[in-house]
């Protein structure tokens, strides 16, 4: 077949952020699915709650102060993420690489307050079904903070690096998302785990 | 900003600067894949990935076809001792198993993974690293299931696993473990590739394709997508709750303990009956494909039958509870889900009665993939009206576990999925093989698999009605089922000897069969605007859609974008809704990684089935995998 030429896209840019790039709309994806992953947890959760009439069974609400520590400390990250994305979309490279490591620094404040947090819960994942159901749940979001940490250290090693150009700049945006996904799934568990047995 | 974010490179060679047989060539050196074992592990090809999805799908049908002739073979006779109940258990729940996860809905995926970019009319589909890996996951778990089956440590507690059946109390050893940890496993590949569509479809169209212009086989499978990673979370969730409960002793579905068992039905419902969809949709999108091409007109109620495939996707969330009427649930709640279970009739009814327009309005071409798509509107069909009879709660409680259900689901699965499955297989095996299958043997195929399926399945209506069970490995003689039991036991042969014409059909055309051609079947869409089979670059250029049948529209001379790198990998990405072209972006080079990461997380999960701390230590390996494969060595804009 002949071919002819009626559009000319050499002067497009490699790379945008947000919703205009492909991988933003992947992370959506992905969002979409561990958070439909966390809701029906959450509903396994209030259906054995429903099915119960003393719940939570055989154990005293979990400890509020380290579950609360662990939200602060994941609300105030926000902002450093906020920031994080802003000055990536600038390209500001100093400015990227100092609020990844304050996000980061968030991020292992998270995961240490979130070990110190199993231990306030009162119940061990064996002891029932309350007990099994809060340890899931638990462990389902802390392994979601690890991943984004995680992936946090590979993207400020890049750009501390030669890396640090380009497209590395919208996977900074997207970083951000994703964090920003961590944090707001979190808040309804613990109000679900924390708040729910002492209604 | 910085410069380099809008100025393209002056070094760069462009697309327009060279034409034909050179364009061609160095396009397809940029986008080839590497000979050899590191080179055939590394391909990020969505077509190459795509023929192994569709081959190894259709490995795994004629084994889990080998377990159901195994079955019609003992039940063909009462009190037959040819296989005792413990292997008749595995038999069942290896075939159910095989054909709902690892057949039916990574087929259609296969398919999609293949068609989606070029009939988009792009040069991969988004993140090819994910969808190399899903790949493999999905084979290693596949194999993994049947592997266990070989070595006597194969699943017994259905496909279903009802707890507490398959939980720690009435299914000690590793059977149980290995189906939830597997199954697990397999469902990440289906969630990886429906995240890739879910971002090719909207981003990756060719310029001016805009929402009404897209194919409907891509609509449809844009819908199912979105219904698997809507449904499958809950499988998965259910597989590992069970895994734990299993494993570390959990109690999340024992009743003792606080949980309960019905909790397990509900999870593995909501994902269960979504997954009927998941499988019917893209056939629906096959079918609109097949007929709109030998109808040799535009489909009748485009607009109507993309709201169809929406509203069906919507409905069959609603639908779970009908696998739980005889549970005990409450009233209401019956009632809720049985008007929403024959809801489901009208976008379906819908769907058909548009294609009924199509080909009446049309001038048929009967070949051989029409005649598949005319044999599914007939089983369909009569699988549609079981369905409504079993929406009913009166009638399920009636005929609930008995073979009516069987019945039932085989004809709305293998009429509404596997006979335009097999019609596209005829539709695009041209293209991606470059020859066409023969239409003789074809035709002998369609009337040994429509024959053989219709003697096969329609007496269990009957057998059901008279009240046999299902998964009983024998009857008795005074039940009076054995003649109903024999025809449908030599229907099944006849319908498992109608794949083996096909296998054969398949085999012989891929070196004797005519050479296709572009566009041997003068169909409109993009897929068929490129050689077959396709160049790795899929298109020399990019196409600008201006209709909804490009190639019905512009029939010599294509519209076409120029300006993409012929060095690099580059595919348009355009915006959403418009299909304005907005970016030049890199898809990423070939790499092992994802192979290796695949291997790492089936380690793990295999690991997992006999020691939790495997997950632990398994995540760290699978961790150091993931970094090296979005580690940007070698990335082509790092060497600027």
């Amino acid at each position: 077949m002949k071919h002819r030429p009626v559009l000319d896209v050499s002067e497009l840019p490699t790379y945008a952020f947000g919703a205009r790039s492909p991988m933003w709309w992947g992370t959506l994806g992905f969002c979409v699915l561990e958070g439909t992953g966390f809701a029906l947890a959450a509903g396994a959760y209030l259906y054995l709650a429903f099915l119960n009439p003393q719940w939570p069974l055989s154990a005293p609400p979990p400890d509020l102060i380290w579950s609360s520590l662990v939200t602060v400390v994941l609300i105030v990250s926000i902002i450093p993420n906020y920031l994080s994305k802003k000055f990536a979309e600038k390209e500001d490279l100093p400015r990227v690489q100092v609020y990844l490591i304050v996000v980061l620094a968030f991020g292992l404040a998270a995961i240490g307050l979130r070990f110190l947090e199993f231990g306030g819960l009162h119940v061990k994942w064996d002891q029932n079904a309350y007990g099994s159901l809060l340890w899931a749940l638990l462990g389902l979001h802390t392994v979601h903070i690890i991943t984004d940490v995680v992936d946090t250290i590979v993207l400020t090693v890049l750009m501390f690096t030669r890396h640090a150009h380009g497209k590395r700049f919208s996977d900074v945006g997207d970083n951000a998302f994703y964090w920003n996904f961590v944090v707001l799934s979190w808040l309804p568990i613990y109000a679900l785990l924390y708040w729910g047995p002492r209604l | 900003m910085s410069e380099a974010y809008a100025a393209p490179d002056p070094k760069e060679l462009r697309d327009h600067q060279v034409d034909g047989p050179e364009l061609t060539t160095r396009l397809a050196r940029t986008w080839g894949t590497k000979r050899g074992l590191i080179g055939a592990l590394s391909t990020v090809d969505h077509k190459i990935i795509g023929r192994r999805y569709i081959v190894t799908a259709f490995l795994f049908l004629f084994l889990g076809g080998l377990a159901a002739a195994a079955m019609r073979l003992q039940l063909a006779r009462p009190e037959s001792r040819l296989i005792g109940p413990d292997l008749y258990n595995q038999l069942f729940t290896m075939h159910g198993t095989t054909m709902m996860f690892l057949f039916a809905v990574p087929v259609m995926e296969a398919f999609a993974v293949y068609l989606v970019p070029l009939m988009l009319g792009t040069r991969n589909i988004a993140f090819p690293r994910l969808n190399a890996f899903s790949y493999y996951v999905y084979v290693f778990g596949g194999l993994m299931i049947w592997v266990a089956f070989m070595l006597n440590i194969g699943a017994d507690v259905g496909w279903f696993a009802y707890v507490p059946l398959s939980g720690p109390e009435f299914s000690p050893g590793k059977r149980a473990d290995i189906w939830a940890q597997m199954i697990t496993f397999t469902e990440v590949s289906a969630l990886a590739v429906a995240v890739e569509i879910v971002v090719t479809v909207p981003k990756q169209r060719a310029p001016g394709m805009t929402l009404d212009r897209i194919p409907l086989f891509v609509w449809s499978v844009f819908v199912t997508s979105f219904l698997i990673i809507f449904a499958m979370p809950a499988v998965m969730l259910a597989s590992t709750f069970l895994i734990l409960d299993r494993l570390i002793g959990t109690h999340i579905f024992n009743p003792a303990e606080g949980g309960d068992a019905l909790l397990w039905q509900h999870l593995f419902w909501f994902f269960g009956h979504p997954e009927v969809y998941i499988i019917f949709l893209p056939a629906t999108g096959m079918v609109s494909a097949i007929i709109t091409t030998f109808s040799r007109r535009k489909t009748f109620g485009y607009l109507a039958l993309v709201l169809s495939l929406i509203a069906t996707g919507f409905l069959s969330f609603g639908l779970w509870v009908h696998h739980m009427f005889t549970t005990g649930l409450p009233q209401l709640g019956a009632s809720f889900f049985t008007a929403s279970s024959m809801m489901i009739a009208i976008p379906n009814g819908i769907q058909i009665f548009c294609w009924i327009a199509t080909l009446w309005d049309g001038r048929p071409v009967f070949r051989t993939p029409l005649l598949f798509v005319l044999g599914f509107f007939f089983i369909f069909v009569a699988g549609g009206l079981s369905g409504i009879m079993l929406a009913s709660v009166p009638l399920d409680t009636q005929v609930h576990d008995t073979y009516f259900v069987v019945a039932h689901f085989h004809y709305v699965l293998i009429g509404g999925a596997v006979f335009p499955l097999l019609g596209a297989v005829y539709y695009w095996y041209p293209k991606i093989v470059g020859r066409l299958m023969d239409e003789r043997i074809g035709r002998w195929h369609f009337w040994l698999a429509f024959v053989g399926f219709n003697l096969a399945f329609f007496p269990m209506h009957i057998t059901g009605l008279m009240g046999m069970p299902r998964r009983v490995y024998t009857y008795q003689h005074e039940m009076g089922w054995d003649n109903l039991n024999l025809l449908s036991s030599v229907g099944a042969l006849v319908f498992f000897l109608s794949f083996v014409v096909f296998l054969w059909n398949v085999i012989t055309s891929a070196r004797k069969g005519a050479v296709a051609g572009d566009n041997p079947w003068q169909a409109g869409t993009l897929e068929w605007a490129t050689s077959s089979p396709p160049p790795p670059q899929n298109f020399d250029r990019i196409p600008v859609v201006t209709n909804r049948e490009p190639l019905w529209a512009e029939r010599e001379t294509l519209s076409v974008a120029a300006g993409l790198s012929v060095d690099n990998r580059e595919l348009i990405v355009s915006t959403v809704s418009e299909a304005r072209a907005d970016l030049r972006e890199s898809s990423p080079e070939p790499s092992v990684w994802p192979f290796i990461a695949a291997v790492a997380t089936g380690i793990t999960f295999i690991g997992s089935i006999f020691t939790p701390w495997a997950a632990v230590w398994g995540s760290l390996i699978v961790g150091v995998t993931l970094i090296a494969w979005f580690w940007p060595k070698g990335a082509k804009e790092d060497e600027k």
